[in-house]
């Protein structure tokens, strides 16, 4: 399966500005259903964005981040051609990772 | 050979290639996964979890807010759709520690909290959903002090009811 995280990290002298989305559904648990069910609670969690093993940016989200969740911050101490590591884990314990190339 | 077993060795081959693209689809990230994992126990569950702005800055902060013109809040006046509303902030602060983002009228007004590091840019946008029309808060912590930013958004169509 493809990853659920879409990110492009571009430097730009010394800062590098990240952009990501992530595909998750960020079930708030107050939406119901066609069959009038509570759909319940399915966020992520917390966001980890790693460059050479240490930590650049870390998101932590709740319920009210909207669906397929987009991000962009920015950082200084990459190099083109870095890699930038991103993982996310939600609250039922699912989570996705990727390496990405700093362009 | 008839053409029953011949449509068993096809059956056969297939299961055979579904197999092992399945135990690849299972190694591989499972290898990849060990470079980095976010850590689900530094999300702050107590103040994601308050119903009012005031306890969750409270639970999140435990410190007094200023009102400060140094920070800078973007987001729409109007949200056609309260379930995509793009917020971002930035400000003029020495050293940014950390951004929170807040949505009073939501069921639960903590929306966002990001932790910044030394390095990296006091700046952030990402999208938040609004149950209805409410004031936005920008949070910003530079040298151990929380200083804020408001704005009311009007919301057309809720993001968080059904």
């Amino acid at each position: 399966m493809a990853s659920t995280i879409r990110v492009r990290a571009v430097a730009n002298g010394d800062v590098t500005e990240v952009q990501a989305l992530v595909q998750h559904p960020m079930d708030s648990g107050f939406v119901k259903d066609a069959q009038g069910n509570i759909i319940p609670p399915h966020h992520i969690e917390v966001v980890d964005f790693q460059h050479a093993g240490k930590t650049v940016f870390t998101a932590l989200w709740g319920p009210a981040v909207a669906k397929d969740p987009y991000v962009k911050f920015s950082f200084k101490g990459a190099q083109k051609g870095d890699d930038l590591s991103v993982s996310w884990v939600d609250n039922k314990g699912e989570s996705d990772s990727l390496v990405a190339k700093v362009l | 050979m008839t053409i029953q077993t011949a449509l068993d060795r096809t059956r056969r081959s297939v299961i055979k290639t579904a197999l092992a693209g399945l135990a690849a689809a299972i190694a591989l990230p499972a290898l990849v996964r060990r470079a980095v994992a976010a850590d689900a126990a530094l999300w702050p569950k107590d103040a994601f979890m308050q119903k009012t702005e005031a306890e969750a800055i409270k639970a999140l902060y435990g410190k007094d807010v200023e009102v400060s013109d140094k920070v800078k809040l973007d987001a729409p006046e109007i949200a056609e759709n309260g379930a995509v509303v793009p917020v971002s902030v930035s400000s003029a602060l020495p050293d940014v520690t950390s951004i929170a983002l807040i949505v009073s009228e939501n069921p639960y007004p903590l929306a966002a909290s990001y932790k910044l590091p030394p390095g990296t840019a006091g700046t952030v946008a990402n999208r938040l959903k609004m149950a209805k029309t409410s004031k936005v808060t920008a949070l910003v912590e530079s040298g151990g002090k929380i200083y804020s930013a408001s704005r009311e958004v009007k919301v057309t169509v809720g993001g968080c009811g059904g």
